[in-house]
Parts: C-alpha cells; sequence; structure tokens
C-alpha cells in the first residue's frame, strides 16, 4: 500500500468526518444548551435529503436545494421544540421520557417520508460545477469531497466566532451553565431553546444534503448515520462543541481506514472506540470535569 | 365494628393484591377457551413473549431506575443460543436450551454489567446502545456463524410440541407465567424494595450499608436472564430469528412497553405488550404507516400519562409518583 493510496484515504475519511461533524456538532449544541438526547436527530438529516430532493425536482437546481433543505429541517425542528419537546423538560426522569419522546418522532418523520417519497432509492446528483477532480501531486481528490471539508471548516470557523465573540453567542453559552440565572437576568431563554434546536437541526438537514449526492437516498438513511454521529458525540463528549470536531476527526479515519484494511469489520470498529472511550474516559476526550460516574 | 371493618379492608386488599394475577388468567387463559383462530392465537402467543421480556426489563428500568437501550442484546442472545442449539443437535431439549440462552444472556450481561453500571444516566444508556449495537453488527457480519442478514430458518420443535400454534402458546404461557411469578416475588422480595430504593434515593441506601453498584448488578443479571428467555421462546414461535431482534429498536421496544403499561407498575410491561402488539395488528391492516400511530401513541402517553396505561388511576390520588419521589429527595437534603 503506497502513501497515495493512503493520503487519498485520508482525504476520504476528513470528508466523512465534516458530515459527521455537521450532524453531531448539531446534536452536541442540542444536548449542552436543551438538555435533550435528540435521537430524533437522523430523521432531520433524513428531512434535509428530501427537502432537498424535492426542490431539485422542481427547479432542477442543486444549490437551492441545499438551502430549502437546511431551512427545512430548521424549520420542523423549530416547531417540534416549541409545540413538543418543552413540555417535558424539568420532569422527574426526563432523561427516559426524553428518549421515549425522540423516538417517536423517529417513527413519525420516518413514516411521513415514506409516504410521502415512497421507499425506493432517489438519487441528487452533483452539482455540475463540482462533477470534476482536483490533482494534489499525483493524488486524485473528487472535488466534491474538497466542496464538503471547506463547507464543514466554514461552520467550524462560524460557530466558533458565533458562540465567543457575539452577544447572542454568549446568551446561549450562558444558557447551557445556568438556565434560570440567565432568565432571571431577563432573557427570553425558551426562545434561545427554540431558535438553538432549529439551528441544530437546520445543520443536520444541511448534512443530509450534503451525503446525498455521495450515497443512495433512502428512508432509512437517517438512521444509519445518527449512530455513528451519536458515537462522535460521545467521544468528544456531551454538549462539547469542540469535542464533536474531534470526534468526528477520529470516527471519520476509523470508518475510512477500517473499510480499507477491514471491509468485514469497519462499522463494528466505531462501537470498539467508543466503548473504550465510555470506560477510559465516560465525559468524553475533551471534557474537563468528570461527570457520569459514581 | 372495627373488627369488621379491618377483616373486610384485609379481604379487600388481598383481593385487590392478586387482582391483576386474576385478570391475567382470565385473559390469557380464557382466549385458549374463545379460540378465536390460529392467526390470533399466534398474535397474544407473540404478546405473552413480549411481555415476560417487557416484565423483566421493567425491573431495570420502573423499578431501579436504569434507562438501558442495550436490551435487544440479551433478548437476542436467547434466540440465537436457542436457535442454534437445536440447529446443531435437534429440538428434544428444546426447553433445556432456552434455559442455556437465559444463562448465556445472564452470563455476557454479568461481564457488560461490571462496565456499563459504574457510569449514570444518559451514559449509561449509551454505552449499553453501544455493546448492543456491537454484537448486532458482529452478528450481522459473520456470516457462517449466525447466517448474517438471513438469520436462522426452520427452527423445529420438539414433536409434542408441534402441530397447531395453540400447543406452543400453551407451552409459552406456562414458561411465561412461571417466569413472571419469580420476577413478581423478586419485586415483593427485600431486595426488590432494595431496587426500589435506588431508584429513588441511591446515597440513603449507601447509608444504609447496601451497596448501590452490586444490587444493580444483581438486578441487570436477573432481568437480563429472563429476558434471554423470552428470546428464545420467540426462535420457537416462528421458528425463525433473524438479526433485528439484535438491532436498537427491540431495545426501544422494550421502553416503549413498560412506559405505555406503566413503568411504576410490575403488570404495566404486560399491557404495554398487548397495546404493542396489538397495535401493530389493527393499524397493520389498514396500512403499512404502522410505526406513525404508534409514534403517535407514544407521544400522547408522554404527553398526558407520564405513568402509563396502569398508572393512571394514580391521578387521582394527591400526588403521583413523580412528586412523591420528588418529595423523597428533597428531605433527604439533596
Amino acid at each position: 500500500m503506497d502513501i497515495n493510496t493512503l493520503i487519498a484515504q485520508f482525504i476520504s475519511g476528513l470528508s466523512t468526518a465534516m458530515l459527521l461533524f455537521l450532524i453531531s456538532s448539531g446534536l452536541t449544541l442540542i444536548f449542552g444548551v436543551v438538555n435533550v438526547l435528540n435521537f430524533a436527530h437522523g430523521s432531520f438529516y433524513l428531512l434535509g435529503t428530501y427537502f432537498a430532493y424535492q426542490f431539485m425536482q422542481l427547479f432542477n437546481n442543486f444549490w437551492l436545494g441545499l438551502i430549502a433543505g437546511a431551512i427545512g429541517a430548521g424549520i420542523v425542528g423549530m416547531v417540534i421544540e416549541f409545540f413538543f419537546l418543552r413540555r417535558i423538560y424539568g420532569r422527574a426522569q426526563e432523561g427516559s421520557f426524553q428518549l421515549l419522546m425522540t423516538f417517536a418522532f423517529i417513527l413519525i418523520l420516518d413514516d411521513i417520508v415514506k409516504y410521502i417519497w415512497g421507499t425506493e432509492y432517489k438519487t441528487i446528483p452533483k452539482p455540475d460545477s463540482l462533477t470534476g477532480s482536483f490533482s494534489i501531486g499525483s493524488i486524485m481528490v473528487p472535488a466534491y469531497n474538497i466542496f464538503i471539508i471547506v463547507v464543514g471548516l466554514l461552520v467550524v470557523v462560524f460557530a466558533w466566532y458565533f458562540l465567543s465573540k457575539t452577544d447572542t453567542g454568549k446568551m446561549v453559552k450562558a444558557s447551557s451553565l445556568d438556565r434560570i440565572m440567565l432568565g432571571l437576568l431577563g432573557t427570553n431563554v425558551p426562545m434561545i431553546m427554540t431558535v438553538v434546536f432549529g439551528v441544530a437541526t437546520a445543520m443536520g438537514g444541511l448534512a443530509g444534503v450534503l451525503a446525498a449526492p455521495l450515497r443512495t437516498v433512502t428512508p432509512g438513511a437517517g438512521v444509519e448515520f445518527i449512530i455513528d454521529s451519536m458515537i462522535v458525540v460521545v467521544i468528544g463528549g456531551f454538549g462539547n462543541f469542540w469535542g464533536a470536531l474531534l470526534g468526528a476527526l477520529i470516527i471519520g479515519e476509523v470508518l475510512s481506514f477500517g473499510i480499507l484494511w477491514m471491509p468485514e469489520l469497519a462499522t463494528v470498529l466505531t462501537f470498539i472506540v467508543m466503548i473504550i472511550v465510555l470506560i477510559v474516559k465516560p465525559e468524553g476526550l475533551l471534557a474537563k470535569k468528570a461527570v457520569g460516574r459514581k | 365494628m372495627r373488627k369488621k371493618q379491618w377483616g373486610g379492608n384485609n379481604a379487600l386488599k388481598i383481593i385487590k393484591h392478586y387482582l391483576p394475577w386474576i385478570i391475567y388468567f382470565v385473559f390469557f387463559v380464557g382466549i385458549v377457551v374463545v379460540n378465536p383462530g390460529a392467526h390470533y392465537i399466534h398474535l397474544v402467543a407473540r404478546v405473552i413473549i413480549f411481555s415476560l421480556y417487557a416484565v423483566a426489563f421493567n425491573l431495570l428500568y420502573g423499578t431501579t431506575g436504569l434507562v438501558s437501550f442495550g436490551h435487544a442484546l440479551f433478548y437476542g442472545i436467547g434466540a440465537y443460543v436457542t436457535g442454534m442449539l437445536v440447529k446443531a443437535t435437534g429440538p428434544e431439549y428444546f426447553l433445556v436450551y432456552i434455559l442455556l440462552g437465559a444463562v448465556g444472556a445472564a452470563f455476557v450481561s454479568f461481564f457488560i454489567g461490571l462496565l456499563t453500571l459504574r457510569l449514570t444516566g444518559i451514559y449509561f444508556t449509551m454505552l449499553t446502545l453501544a455493546f448492543a449495537q456491537l454484537v448486532w453488527g458482529l452478528t450481522f457480519k459473520l456470516y457462517n456463524f449466525t447466517g448474517g442478514d438471513d438469520g436462522i430458518q426452520a427452527i423445529s420443535k420438539p414433536a409434542l410440541l408441534t402441530g397447531g400454534v395453540t400447543k406452543y402458546y400453551l407451552f409459552s404461557f406456562l414458561v411465561v407465567t412461571v417466569c413472571i411469578y419469580v420476577l413478581w416475588r423478586i419485586r415483593m422480595s427485600p431486595f426488590g424494595s432494595v431496587l426500589n430504593s435506588i431508584r429513588q434515593n441511591p446515597q440513603r441506601i449507601t447509608f444504609l450499608g447496601l451497596n448501590v453498584y452490586k444490587n444493580q448488578l444483581k438486578a441487570y443479571i436477573v432481568s437480563a436472564f429472563f429476558a434471554g428467555v423470552a428470546g428464545g421462546l420467540y426462535a420457537g414461535l416462528d421458528g425463525s430469528i433473524h438479526p433485528d431482534m439484535l438491532h436498537w429498536p427491540t431495545s426501544g421496544n422494550a421502553i416503549l412497553m413498560a412506559t405505555i403499561g406503566g413503568m411504576g407498575t410490575f403488570f404495566g410491561p404486560v399491557v404495554g405488550a398487548g397495546i404493542l402488539t396489538g397495535l401493530e395488528e389493527i393499524v397493520g391492516k389498514y396500512t403499512e404507516y404502522w410505526s406513525f400511530y404508534i409514534g403517535i401513541v407514544v407521544l400522547f402517553v408522554v404527553l398526558l400519562f407520564p405513568n402509563g396505561v396502569l398508572g393512571i388511576k394514580k391521578i387521582g390520588n394527591s400526588k403521583n409518583i413523580e412528586e412523591k419521589e420528588k418529595e423523597v429527595v428533597c428531605n433527604s437534603g439533596n
């Protein structure tokens, strides 16, 4: 195995990592701010894909589909948070009710997708401007993979700027630290939660559109991806934004090289990584304080 | 006068104590007497097997307060061990194989429990999910050993149980009833009370000199054992098993059944199993989108009846379980 194959595989892993990061940063944001582990996040990924598919059928424009997918998923997310999820905040044994409610939304949203768009495979083609490939030295890299990596990096930079440099970002951070205190200071905390939920699900939808040209579009796609992004969130630490980035890089590369060396067991490898992290450092690799242990 | 009142109350209490059992027997034996046809007997057989799975799960979930999202693992181990042993040696010792499957599930649960129970809350939930998905992935890939995607087909039953689903139903009913009775005795025993207290206030249990970790591990193993029995029984019902039995929606179903029926009650999961299986059957007749309707029901239960169907009557009391528990926590200075 020569060095060029390894580098090509590394770049392919990087684009998987960026897709994983888009989903899991949304998941981790919801967990950090709203304190909900959104098992239904994969369904928003799915909704994003299908909204984009619908828009591309109508207007035949990838970029319009990209925007529609992200915004559509975000709106559905806000509606669900506003009308349902916020009703169970602060209940005793909240964890199991969150699990159940988000599980219910997986069943509901996935079936709605099946009902509207059917179960047969759909395809979303790459936009014409991104069908070629770049050559770095003697390695050919598909332009679309580079595009995904660039989008992922843009989201990282933007999110970092928003969360640490703007007032609204600081409020979002504050609400993850002490909801009640922030409310007492006159901030509309429920609105922050709804908006954060919307932005996070929009990121899931965006990932759904971006991933669509690389994978087949089926109603089962959301569930497949959500498990991997859960693993990312666990590895990086619940609610930890940079942890999600690190976790996504690890899992993206594990998947990419796993397929190269052990094609049979690539999916199992990610679980092994997660189990090791949960046993050695259950709060996640980048978490500062120890939580969740006895 | 007073004595009479006490006497009357006692009799009432005894009846109330055993009322769920009476209803249980009337329903599950009555269905054979009524005999609505093989299709429905098969349906009720599924209900009774899922009941055991859900009641076993609820010992962990509703009683001990541990939200495991990986119970499909033990259900699946029971099914696969039973199925593979029958395939290898024939069905003469079917009941023994079910027992071996359950022992296998308990054996695995000991090691997984050692690791997962070190964590709490969502971390425990995620780690149980990870272990179950790991085994599911392996089952899927190890084609030569487990049959991969196809699962194992044509698992034969012993001669005594072949011919007519009613025989297998009665066999399942007998096994499940014995298991549920054992679980009931466990729930009513001092050990059951300790588990209940662990959910409410683990700190106090430590103050009383009891080991939370050890008792949780015991509950985990007992729960896995009986989930394994349920899995083994299911392997015989359809004569086929598939990796879906290990997949995470099966773990989710256990949580659904326990919550819909009422996780704070012993027989709630049985009712939940009946509702879930019945819904699948009824809605499945009219539309293929039955999981949509199950989702709606779950949403309804979570929002309006958080104590489940059997927990509804508790709303009439001045305080529901949750509030009482909160009070306990507050009084203990937490």
